[in-house]
């Protein structure tokens, strides 16, 4: 159980989230959207959604420095293992807060804001679940070592060597098998959201603007390069009313 | 000097009797999709009122468009790039449904399936937004006709304006003595803070003839377009979540056709051309200290299609001889240029707008007959352009960041063009004197005339069209042998309707092996299409005419290819 847990899952999480992104980026380009809900409502979103991404972000730069930064490179520059875990713990807990209490108000007003709500698929209720929960046992793995006394469980001698190993092909399934049930449960939340990932509207992430800093203002193209076309766009089209509404909402 | 094209239009306001038919063709045209019920790409507002969104002029609040920093260089009014990004998570000040208004239907299916009774059943409006019952409390055009202008007058950003510069001595009074119609659709600007907003770079402008377009595949919402754009001409669709916009009906302008607005208008007002335009001074231009000297200095950007230096430029750029012939028969460059009677929306936005718009007169005019004067008078006229100052100012806010100086020699110029003409139809000398007071002579305001008031379809329209051949020779040659899912690939993994769109060639292609390799006419395969276009007389093609004999069993030909 443990090789299929954290020998075998986590390729094949690789292989579909990998394979996903390409499939998606070739065949869906269309639906490659932040589906923003902010026309309908803002009020709430200016709040929510910025405490949520800017939580996320810090999370992910979090994860980067605890699960690649290898325990004896922060040693070897003289910190302690009680300054990394308060600035964990501190930082962490603080940017998971923030994370937890931003998508929580956004599920509330997604919930209680009527065309909100309405423009709600069953993808995306799913994909909801699945990072609530993700965000939940991850802050739960963080609060617990404060509970457990003393600095908790070390992760970064159990899960870091084994995320670390699962890039050079050789999974140290023993040293994420030791580890305690909180991370093992946050591990497979997460493995099966990065799964989900390439098929819900959290591909955004992945077309993060970062070029805009770059690129000039004005954008000229030319109609010569363009491809032009005698079939009919696929998507795009819906008929205006209210009666489609209910076959529409997948 | 970089010399490029621009299709351009120009909108004569005097013969605008806003009947929203351009409104109307245009969404049945572009916008009666889901997710786009409120989006207006062509819209005509009533002014003074308060427009669509509502107070979409008030930059303030909504921050579009540009401003000069303080080392005088262009910045976005929303914030430079870093400050987008940050904003990303929630656009800033994005206008909400609320600030358009959310569309509406009509539960007519209760007037038919309504049980017998005592009382008429009603079709009650129901949102298109949350399919519940709602109530209608603002559109697109509900301060039309000046509806409601003595409770919400004021609120148009412009009136604001005027009242503060003439130290509130305006009151109420002069929003019921004129009025005009102004419709508006996406300016394709010259320098467009769009597309300087977009994140993803998905806002571009077309090389051959300047029209502004977003691509939908690159498109993320990000939404930072709506905010940058400070005539809120970028709309959101709720349904796709991608930003749409005003094409200018670019598949009939590619054949020579004008856009659906400026042929189904009634009032026959638009005119379509192209201004040739050196882009190397654009930049430039926009970046004028004085709001007032941007109508100048626009001006300036636009070049004259017939100075020989400029000629020669265009052709060095690739520009077809066709189309350097239309921009010199170009109706939009005569009046914005030649005649200097058509003037930007807005200037002092700085994105340098490329439709125009000819101020209209008929709010004086009206005025003076309402008075009893003689409305074609040139004295008359000339005196009231004078006196008039509050409509003049008003327009003046609109089309020259408030210099009223350019808006006077405007209207007299359509004021002289008036009393010149009404001399010559009752049989009198042409009064040359008339030209001459606005300095112009008497041919070139008869041509004006012409132009204006004749307004011929070929005179309004000189749309040269698009230079698909090379296209085409391209894609023949290179793209369609590497195009994915091409002639190599017969069906794509995922199911025909996946993949990308097909390119004509290909398609061609592959009907055209069909029918030289097969035996029958061309097959059941072709999922159910016949291309007319090849179509060679060949016997009569499954699916030209409905199948007859379903039944029977499949012959050997249907099978061929599938």
């Amino acid at each position: 159980m443990d090789v299929f847990l954290w020998g075998v899952l986590p390729y094949v999480m690789m292989v579909v989230l990998v394979g996903g992104l390409v499939w998606r980026y070739r065949y869906d380009q269309f639906g490659w959207t932040t589906r923003s809900s902010q026309l309908y409502e803002s009020r709430m979103l200016r709040i929510a959604s910025p405490a949520f991404h800017f939580g996320i972000l810090a999370v992910i730069a979090g994860h980067f420095f605890g699960l690649i930064i290898p325990m004896s490179w922060t040693e070897a520059i003289g910190m302690s293992q009680d300054f990394y875990h308060f600035n964990a713990l501190f930082v962490g807990g603080i940017a998971g807060i923030c994370t937890l209490g931003g998508i929580v108000a956004l599920i509330y007003r997604r919930r209680k804001t009527g065309p909100v709500f309405m423009a709600t698929t069953k993808n995306d209720k799913l994909m909801y679940v699945v990072l609530t929960a993700a965000i939940v046992f991850g802050l739960w793995t963080t609060l617990a070592s404060v509970f457990l006394g003393g600095h908790g469980h070390n992760y970064r001698e159990t899960v870091s060597p084994w995320f670390r190993s699962l890039f050079i092909f050789m999974p140290d399934v023993e040293s994420m098998a030791a580890a305690p049930f909180s991370f093992h449960l946050h591990t497979l939340v997460g493995m099966v959201l990065f799964m989900l990932w390439p098929f819900t509207r959290l591909v955004h992430a992945f077309t993060a603007p970062l070029h805009y800093l770059f690129r000039p203002y004005i954008v000229y193209r030319s109609r010569d390069r363009m491809a032009t076309s005698s079939s009919p766009t696929r998507r795009g089209w819906s008929a205006v009313g209210t009666q489609d509404r209910d076959t529409h909402h997948q | 000097m970089k010399v490029m094209a621009q299709m351009g239009m120009v909108m004569n306001l005097d013969k605008c009797i806003g009947c929203h038919t351009c409104s109307v063709t245009c969404k049945q045209a572009w916008t009666n999709r889901a997710g786009t019920e409120y989006v207006w790409f062509n819209n005509v507002e009533t002014r003074p009122g308060q427009g669509y969104p509502r107070r979409y002029e008030d930059q303030e609040k909504w921050r579009g468009g540009w401003e000069l920093n303080k080392r005088g260089r262009l910045k976005l009014k929303g914030g430079g790039r870093v400050r987008k990004l940050l904003g990303l998570f929630a656009s800033p000040v994005q206008p909400e449904l609320k600030d358009y208004y959310e569309p509406w239907t009509y539960d007519y299916k209760n007037l038919v399936d309504a049980p017998l009774g005592d009382d008429f059943p009603v079709a009650r409006p129901k949102s298109l937004i949350t399919g519940e019952d709602t109530k209608i409390t603002w559109s697109a055009n509900w301060d039309d006709d000046l509806g409601g202008t003595t409770q919400m007058g004021h609120l148009d950003p412009m009136v604001e304006k005027v009242r503060k510069e003439s130290e509130d001595k305006i009151k109420f009074e002069f929003e019921q003595t004129f009025m005009f119609y102004l419709p508006r659709i996406c300016e394709h600007c010259l320098n467009p803070s769009c597309m300087a907003s977009c994140p993803s770079g998905a806002i571009y402008k077309r090389e051959e003839d300047g029209i502004v377009l977003v691509d939908q595949d690159q498109c993320r919402g990000w939404r930072q377009c709506i905010t940058g754009c400070p005539y809120k001409k970028m709309y959101f669709n709720h349904k796709t979540g991608k930003a749409e916009k005003c094409t200018f009906c670019y598949p009939r302008i590619e054949v020579g056709l004008p856009t659906i607005c400026s042929e189904t208008c009634v009032g026959r007002l638009r005119y379509l051309g192209l201004f040739l335009y050196d882009a190397d001074k654009v930049t430039e231009a926009a970046s004028i200290k004085d709001d007032k000297k941007l109508y100048e200095a626009h001006l300036d950007v636009i070049l004259d299609p017939n100075d020989p230096k400029v000629i020669e430029e265009a052709r060095k750029q690739d520009i077809p001889e066709d189309w350097i012939d239309a921009a010199q028969r170009s109706p939009v460059y005569a009046m914005a240029k030649v005649y200097r009677i058509a003037l930007p929306l807005h200037p002092e936005y700085r994105t340098m707008p490329m439709v125009w718009y000819v101020p209209p007169l008929s709010p004086i005019v009206d005025l003076l007959k309402d008075q009893g004067h003689d409305a074609e008078d040139r004295e008359n006229l000339f005196g009231a352009i004078e006196e008039l100052r509050i409509p003049v100012e008003y327009l003046a806010e609109l089309f020259t960041a408030g210099d009223t100086e350019i808006v006077s020699n405007v209207l007299k110029k359509l004021a002289a063009m008036r009393s010149y003409m009404r001399g010559i139809s009752l049989g009198n000398d042409p009064d040359e004197s008339i030209p001459e007071a606005v300095g112009m002579d008497g041919e070139t305001m008869y041509e004006m005339y012409r132009l204006m008031a004749i307004a011929k379809y070929e005179e309004r329209y000189v749309i040269p069209k698009a230079h698909v051949e090379q296209a085409h020779d391209l894609e023949e040659m290179g793209c369609s042998l590497d195009f994915e899912g091409g002639p190599g690939m017969q069906d794509s993994p995922f199911g025909e309707a996946s993949g990308m769109p097909t390119p004509v060639a290909v398609e061609n292609f592959r009907a055209l092996q069909q029918r030289q390799t097969s035996d029958e006419p061309t097959g059941r395969d072709l999922r159910g299409r016949v291309n007319l276009l090849n179509w060679d007389g060949n016997g009569v093609p499954k699916g030209m005419f409905p199948d007859e004999q379903r039944d029977t069993p499949q012959t050997a030909g249907d099978q061929a290819g599938s």
